[in-house]
Parts: C-alpha cells; structure tokens; sequence
C-alpha cells in the first residue's frame, strides 16, 4: 500500500465540559485521500470531535496531533449578524486572499457562482450551505472538515454535492472529515466509518460498522436493513429534470 | 476668523474620527456597544489617577482602560455572570472609584464636567500629537490585524479552524478600544466616546453593502459630525462633545430616509 501523509491523530483524547466528559477516550486518525465518516445520535460528541481536531477545543486528556498545514472547516451552525453588510464575495475571502478567478471557479463547483455579489443575509439555507462548501474547498486544504454539509440543500442538488466532496478527496488528495447522516453517501464513498456516543462505539469499514452489534444497539435493526438495501439498490444518479442519468 | 483653538480642536477632532471610523464598525458588528461604555466609565478612574500621580492622563486611561478591559476578559471565563451584568458591575463600580477618589483630591481643582462631556478649550499641541500619533498606531495596529479580527468577528470558530488566531486579536482589539478611549477622553469625554464610536458606524451601516464600504463611510460621517459639531459648538457656545454626538445623531436620521440608492453602491 502507497504510504499516506498522516494529516490528524487523536490517542485517547476527550473534552471536559461543567463536569461531564463530552466524548472520552476518541483514538483515530485521518490520512491523505481518506474519508472517515462520524455518525451517532444527537448529543454524542460529533462536533466536539470535529472541533478538537481543528484546534477550536483544546483536549483536555489524551493528544491531539495535528499535521495538515492547511485546514478548512464547514460548520454545522453559523448565523451572519445582520449589522454586518457581508457579500458572498466578501465571506469566499474570509480566511484567504483568493483572487476573483478562483472564487468563481469553487462557487461554480457548487453552483452558486451568480450569488458572487448578494449579500450573505439574503441567501437561503441551502444556498448558504453551498457558499459555506465553496469557500472550504477554495482554500485548497489538505484536511477538510465537514459538519453536516448538506443541510437544507435539496435532493438533487444533495447528491451533487456529495458527487463532489468525493471528487475533492480525490482531487486535492485531502484527508476528509464528514460528520453526516446521509447513510448513502457514508456506504459508498467512506473509507472509514466511526460510530460515536461520547465515546466511539465501533469503528471500521461502512460495511463492517453497520453489521457491528454496538451500531445495531444504537441504530436499531431496521435502519441497519435499510442501509443494506441502498447499498444494493441505489446504483443511479438524477438530472436535475428528475429523469434518471446514465 | 477662526481662533488658534478652534483649529486645534478641529485637527484633534478629525484624527479621532479616522480612528473611531474602523473600530466604531467593529464595535456595531460585534454588539461591544456596552463594553465600549464601560472602558470609557472607568477611564474617569484613569484620569483620577493621572492627576494624583501627576502622570499624562491619556497613559493613564489608557492603562486604566486595559486592565479593566482584561478584568473583564478573564471574568467572562470565569464567573457564570451574563456578559451585560459584569460589564454593568465593572462600569459602575471603576465610575465610583473614580468619582470617590476624586472626593480625597480636594487640593486639586477638577473640571468634572469637561472630563464628562469633552473640551474643546483644552485642546493643546500636546493633546493634537498624541492623538495623530496615538491614532496612527492604533490604526497600523488595526491594519495589521484586520483579516484576523473581521475573521473572528464574522465567526469564531472558523476563524479559530482556519489559523486566523482569533484569541490572540480579540484580545489586541480590546486594547486598542482602550486606546481610542484614552486618544479621545480630553476632546469627546468620558460618557460620550462610545457615542462617536457608534452614531457614525450605525449611520454607515444603512448606506453600505459590504465590510470596507462600511468602514470608508463611518470615518467620513465622523469627520463631518466633528465638523459640524465643533461649528456650532462655537457658535452656540455648547459643550464639544455633545454637539459632535448630536450632529451625529443627525446624519443618522438622515440617513434612514428612504431614497433612490445609485446602482454603484449597491454592488
């Protein structure tokens, strides 16, 4: 096997908030050109995750040890105050002086190139999610952090940009972290899966994870059924129109 | 026509509003409006000081101003207070500090009002260089820090991913708003400075689509309500400070009239 740039490894790290741990004890790592995957329910320590891992929180046991010179983050919740008057060419810039070609190129990637000059409070959910996407990518990191990208983005448009997150990987050769609950993108293109509640419960192949009694426990039988059934069956993709694409 | 002090207070007047100009808008933008008041209520306590130890009293507020600045800071991640009721207990209680010990210093005659409301008349060669070169520090500082502090103020957690250190600039921002205070207490006073940093910005904030527009404009509206301010405060022999503010307030309500914005601006 080719020899990856390791990009993150945490070893045993945990978060300690108004005494309670947030998630205790995370090992893994992130490599160039991977993709791990956290699932886990509501309040199991996804972002705390995501978070450690870009230096927003400090591990306050275990290490975190960082590698990537260039990260990018999606979060999962960002509110623009509106006493700011903030255009998207403006936030594409926020954290690193791009040149107008190369915001157009990443706002073109996710399909929002004609917002350039709209204000940020003006967009939609799904619009912002995919300025919010654009910018990550058009720094060029190596590791890229994503916390529930997708959101309010509709479905055709859902598949499109998980088409493209998979591109990226591959494109930038990045290390990838997804934090999702679209269980189709996560069997298809994961390399890594790591099921999580305040600890990591399994971890492994998406294939291996969902078979995993600590998932099922988590999950349930049926959504396990589920997802071996789109893993069989959903092999098409759709135009934008509806009709199916080759 | 117009006497020496006149002039002096003009040139100190305008250099104070290219500063307030930047930081005002990132005071609007990061809801500091409270926090500004309190550094300038506790700048009385620095000026208190400067006369007892006959030390200059911009240092004074200055040094005053910042550690009141990092109490607060340090507080913030400390205590299980809400943000508003320790900026509250820290401006009031610096504010009687201040006013208390200017009870002991009776030897000392004290132009109260003036240190409230801003002087015009006081307004020395002195006071004009440590505001151009005070400001100018304080600009090239802010200048230096500019992607890092909008970065923060816009998000902090992407700010914090991405390398931009925000900690580090919040914590130099802080300063310099300790700073301006300290350029602008003798000329503005101490409960009016959050006024210039605000009425301006907020004025800016209707006419403006994006971060530099907005910036640009808040310095010239705080040039012309110095302006203007200082004209009629000669005119109709009122107190500096106030007449700034409400010249202020007066392109601020004029400038929520609806009109027929031109086409550049809006791009």
């Amino acid at each position: 096997m080719e020899q990856k740039k390791l990009l993150v490894k945490l070893e045993n790290a945990g978060v300690h908030r108004s005494s309670k741990w947030l998630v205790r004890g995370i090992s893994f790592e992130i490599n160039q050109g991977q993709i791990v995957t956290l699932i886990g329910p509501n309040g199991s320590g996804k972002t705390t995750t995501a978070k450690m891992i870009l230096n927003i929180l400090n591990a306050d046991e275990g290490l975190v040890t960082g590698n990537a010179n260039k990260m990018a983050y999606v979060p999962q919740k960002i509110s623009i105050d509106w006493t700011m008057p903030l255009r998207v060419i403006d936030f594409m810039k926020l954290t690193s002086n791009l040149n107008n070609n190369q915001v157009n190129e990443s706002l073109t990637m996710t399909g929002v190139d004609k917002l350039l000059y709209n204000q940020i409070n003006s967009l939609s959910g799904g619009e912002f999610q995919r300025v919010l996407i654009a910018r990550a990518i058009a720094k060029k990191p190596d590791l890229l952090v994503l916390d529930e990208p997708v959101q309010g983005v509709d479905f055709n448009g859902e598949i499109a940009l998980y088409n493209l997150i998979k591109e990226i990987s591959i494109s930038l050769n990045c290390g990838i972290l997804l934090i999702s609950h679209d269980m189709h993108f996560v069997m298809s293109t994961t390399n890594h899966v790591i099921c999580l509640n305040g600890h990591i419960c399994c971890s492994g192949t998406p294939g291996s994870v969902v078979k995993n009694p600590e998932y099922i426990k988590l999950f349930g039988e049926h959504n396990s059924e589920t997802l071996s059934y789109y893993q069989h069956n959903h092999d098409h993709s759709h135009n934008h129109d509806g009709s199916v694409a080759d | 026509m117009f006497d020496d002090f006149f002039i002096r207070s003009l040139i100190a007047g305008i250099g104070i509003a290219i500063v307030t100009g930047p930081l005002g808008c990132l005071v609007i933008w990061r809801r500091l409006s409270y926090f500004g008041d309190t550094l300038s209520h506790s700048a009385l306590l620095g000026v208190t000081l400067a006369y007892a130890f006959s030390i200059n009293i911009s240092l004074s507020v200055f040094i005053i101003s910042g550690i009141v600045a990092l109490t607060l800071l340090s507080l913030q991640k400390r205590t299980k207070l809400a943000g508003d009721s320790l900026l509250g207990l820290l401006a009031h209680s610096t504010l009687a500090i201040g006013l208390v010990l200017i009870g002991f210093l009776s030897s000392i005659r004290f132009d109260l009002m003036g240190l409230l409301f801003g002087d015009i008349l006081a307004v020395t060669l002195e006071d004009i260089f440590i505001i151009w070169f005070g400001g100018l520090i304080i600009l090239g500082i802010l200048y230096y820090i500019w992607k890092s502090i909008f970065a923060a103020t816009v998000n902090y957690d992407l700010a914090a991913a991405e390398g931009m250190k925000p900690d580090l600039s919040n914590f130099i921002f802080t300063l310099l708003l300790a700073g301006v205070i300290a350029i602008s207490l003798k000329m503005i006073g101490a409960l009016l400075i959050t006024g210039l940093l605000l009425i301006p910005a907020a004025t800016a904030r209707s006419l403006s689509n994006n971060p530099f527009q907005m910036v640009i404009l808040s310095i010239l509206i705080g040039i012309v309500s110095v302006m203007i301010g200082l004209f009629s405060s000669l005119e109709f022999n009122t107190a500096s400070g106030p007449s700034i503010i409400v010249a202020g307030l007066v392109l601020f309500i004029l400038s929520l009239i609806p009109f027929k914005r031109s086409s550049a601006l809006q791009r």
